[in-house]
């Protein structure tokens, strides 16, 4: 089959609105736009230290991408700064013409990855006042996320504290490479926090932590890289599942955002068939894997699966459960995904409204 | 409803003898190394793995554990049970040993050229159902080709063993002279659960359970084959095979798609990758079958198979003494429909040249 | 189909690309070395205005570690998810056979020719001393 032209115009022209949820606001110019909001005291830090992290390159991404800017070409405002960065423009390309009616703000900052505590903790809540500030405050439609630095878990519960019932955080942001995996009782006071505040914990792929990419070494390329991914959030659920977050805190929501969804059915057969062999280990964990991932684990849909046959895309989803995906672009990435254009099989009007919204209203209680 | 799987004969390609001690080894090292043996005490060292704790209920299926002895090390109760019951034409034995761990290079190989004269001597010549796969120390590469070159003549050595989880991502130009002399002798790459643990086993760190680490080991195979693909080792190497052993298989559709979907975009950067590397991995890669992470669900599974989009991947094995199954209920009915003969012998013989 | 005035020559220099807009589609015109091709402005694999993209040259290679880049400027990277395109054929480099991107015939007229004859000029005013580009959609 030849594909020249594509053929989901219905849906553009129908005036389609949609819950993002993930898109990242990025600071105009790095770490100095953050200085109007960072304690004085650490200001001579970050200009004669800087970061502090777990790789060679003390501000670059190691495995260089191959776009720059990580973006698409098309995202650099005219106005000037790097995409991402200007709210005009980010209206005038995507909150605007894509109709989005709620955005997710997930900010990759390198707060939760600093090997200096106390700066990494102040970086966070910069970063929490900087969406306030230029985000959230300015466009009703966007919801920040609450920054933290898991491995300095009471700097994360204060920062929780502080900022949690500002209705204009949506969820956590939580990065989940951390120096232990996630579901380890060291970060469980984060959870209780998260709990109370009915804040899901949103985990968008990043972190450094020091651990190897894969189990098996570092890989040489960019691809690698990017598939790791996966790795790290089967590792993300396996953690929750079998050191029983889920037991210990039924209401705790978890997001896994820009991970891809398609290895989530093979996960949790796996985990269901090995567990069953082996619970005696993990006394904690009282009911089947697959039942805490249909409960309490939500998956973003970017970058979208995209089988070789498209009807394996509905497999997927009926195999993963309808309500489980949360409708994402990662604006302005360069995997983008485009709302009019991200499925290439034909969904039910019900089935569109569960994955573009109806999904996200759900998980997220601080909309609208 | 199983299969009955008798009548074909299949090939086991994956099934666990057990060193039953280090003793056994012994006779098989050379001065230097049987001194050290006896006067650094190793045969009184626990050689168990963090990747198989010999009594874990996944280890032995309780009918197959030897009343004394780790699981596998009965050789009469593994003709019995692995070989007679099933009616196997041949077994390959992947023997998963502390060697496959050992940081000094050398201790390694001295213990695999030991491990592999015992294979010979106390499986291979004792029953010629048995094939074996050539354990190697991966941890020095050339004395890895002096071990593959020491076996090559002897035609019952089909495959390369390497673990799921070594030092350095398998596709690394660092391994090439092990798939170069693999290629030569007409062997494939058996790529093995398990983890050497040089790193966590996992992105995200040590995890608190075996549990997580066995679930871990079936993640671990989605670097390892995309390592091979985009470093170029089936553009290197035309020839070679690659056998993904007790890997859990259902994951491998999404890995295609996904592989498939970023190499569009991402192309440039590894340029010799010339064609989608959903196509290297139905040409260069078989998977063998147990287990098989995916509910008694027959539609399920006939999805499944159809993703796969070859015939020519599912290698039939027991993994014996491992727990994956329970009676004779070892190849799902949707597999078997179609595919009987391909998944219980042919693809085996395709794949292992030197069975034939 | 009919052919449609979208340029003059010297507005598209060598290596250069413009977006025009004929009946309501973007198309991207190239200049590949005196060479004239048109490509639809946007990726069939998820809708970016591909001649936003970089033109860029064909990496290749024929041994693991070692690159050729071959072809410069004869390439169009989508600016979103990357994939490349051949500006002259319109074919996607990693799946020729299935995915295409599609293109117009471009002709170069001088504008003598354009004033006689059944064509339909744009925006552009005809000038005799001028060469124009011309598309066939």
């Amino acid at each position: 089959m030849t594909t020249t032209t594509l053929d989901r115009q219905a849906d553009a022209q129908t005036r389609l609105t949609v819950i993002d949820c993930d898109i990242h606001p990025t600071l105009r110019g790095g770490l100095d736009n953050l200085l109007p909001y960072l304690p004085t005291r650490w200001h001579e830090h970050l200009r004669l230290y800087g970061p502090l992290m777990h790789q060679a390159l003390a501000k670059t991404l190691s495995y260089p991408r191959m776009q720059p800017g990580l973006a698409r070409l098309d995202a650099w405002p005219p106005e000037g700064g790097v995409p991402g960065s200007n709210l005009a423009f980010m209206r005038r390309q995507h909150l605007d013409p894509n109709g989005v009616e709620f955005g997710m703000l997930q900010p990759l900052g390198p707060g939760p990855m600093q090997r200096n505590l106390d700066f990494g903790a102040a970086i966070c809540t910069a970063f929490n006042e900087w969406q306030r500030a230029e985000w959230t405050g300015q466009d009703q439609r966007l919801r920040g996320a609450v920054v933290i630095i898991p491995d300095d878990v009471e700097a994360a519960i204060a920062e929780i504290r502080r900022v949690g019932a500002d209705r204009s955080f949506a969820q956590i942001a939580f990065p989940p490479r951390t120096a232990e995996p996630p579901g380890h009782r060291r970060y469980w006071p984060i959870y209780e926090a998260a709990a109370e505040y009915d804040l899901p914990i949103g985990m968008h792929v990043s972190g450094f932590n020091g651990h190897t990419l894969t189990g098996g070494g570092w890989p040489s390329f960019y691809i690698e890289d990017h598939f790791s991914n996966v790795q790290v959030m089967q590792s993300v659920i396996t953690s929750f599942v079998l050191e029983g977050v889920f037991e210990r805190f039924p209401t705790l929501k978890v997001v896994l955002i820009e991970g891809g969804f398609g290895w989530v059915p093979a996960l949790t057969w796996r985990l269901d068939k090995h567990w069953a062999r082996m619970r005696s280990e993990v006394p904690r964990v009282k009911r089947p894997p697959s039942e805490y991932i249909k409960s309490n684990i939500w998956f973003t849909t970017q970058p979208i699966e995209e089988p070789e046959n498209p009807r394996d895309l509905l497999h997927l989803i009926d195999w993963i459960g309808w309500d489980r995906l949360l409708f994402s672009t990662d604006y302005p990435h360069w995997d983008f995904d485009d709302p009019k254009y991200v499925f290439k099989v034909r969904l039910t009007e019900a089935q569109k409204a569960q994955l573009f919204r109806g999904n996200a209203r759900h998980v997220y209680s601080r909309l609208g | 409803m199983c299969v009955d799987i008798r009548p074909y004969r299949p090939i086991d390609c994956d099934i666990h003898p057990a060193v039953p001690d280090f003793g056994a080894l012994v006779p098989y090292l050379d001065d230097y190394w049987r001194e050290a043996a006896r006067t650094r005490g190793f045969d009184r060292l626990n050689l168990d793995l963090t990747s198989y704790p010999p009594e874990a209920p996944l280890s032995a299926r309780p009918d197959w554990r030897p009343a004394t002895g780790n699981p596998g090390s009965d050789f009469g109760a593994l003709q019995a049970q692995a070989l007679d019951h099933f009616g196997a034409r041949f077994a390959i034995c992947n023997v998963i040993h502390a060697a496959q761990t050992l940081f000094n290079a050398d201790m390694a190989a001295a213990f695999c050229r030991a491990i592999n004269d015992w294979q010979a001597a106390s499986l291979l010549d004792r029953d010629p159902r048995l094939r074996a796969s050539i354990v190697i120390p991966w941890q020095d590469v050339t004395l890895a080709v002096a071990e593959i070159e020491r076996r090559a003549a002897d035609r019952r050595f089909v495959q390369v063993l390497m673990l799921a989880q070594q030092e350095a991502p398998h596709g690394k130009r660092q391994f090439w002279p092990i798939y170069d002399a693999a290629q030569r002798h007409d062997m494939p790459i058996g790529i093995h659960a398990g983890s050497a643990y040089r790193h966590a086993p996992t992105p995200t760190g040590w995890s608190s359970s075996y549990l997580a680490d066995y679930v871990a080991y079936g993640n671990a195979f989605e670097p390892a084959l995309l390592s091979l693909i985009v470093e170029g080792v089936f553009v290197k190497f035309p020839a070679l095979k690659v056998v993904l052993l007790e890997s859990g298989v259902s994951w491998l559709p999404a890995f295609l798609w996904r592989a498939n979907k970023t190499w569009r975009g991402v192309r440039s950067e590894t340029p010799w990758v010339n064609r989608p590397p959903a196509d290297y991995v139905r040409d260069h890669v078989r998977l063998t079958i147990q287990p098989l992470d995916a509910p008694p669900d027959p539609d399920l599974l006939e999805t499944l198979v159809e993703q796969l989009g070859s015939d020519e991947m599912l290698l039939f094995s027991t993994d014996y003494p491992h727990w994956h199954f329970d009676g004779d209920d070892v190849l799902p009915a949707a597999f078997a429909r179609d595919l009987a003969p391909k998944i219980l012998f042919e693809n085996a013989l395709a794949t292992y040249p030197r069975l034939n | 189909m009919a052919k449609h005035v979208v340029a003059a020559i010297a507005e598209l220099a060598p290596g250069g690309v413009k977006v025009v807009t004929v009946n309501g589609r973007e198309i991207g015109l190239f200049n590949l070395g005196g060479d004239y091709f048109a490509l639809l402005n946007r990726c069939p694999h998820a809708g970016a205005a591909l001649c936003d993209g970089q033109v860029m040259g064909l990496a290749l290679s024929d041994e693991p570690g070692t690159y050729r880049l071959d072809r410069p400027g004869e390439m169009i990277r989508c600016p979103w998810h990357g994939w490349e395109y051949d500006i002259r054929t319109g074919q996607s480099w990693c799946d020729p056979r299935k995915v295409r991107v599609p293109r117009f015939d471009v002709a170069r007229e001088t504008g003598a020719e354009i004033v006689k004859g059944p064509y339909i000029a744009e925006t552009f005013p005809v000038m005799i001393e001028h060469d124009y580009l011309v598309v066939d959609m």
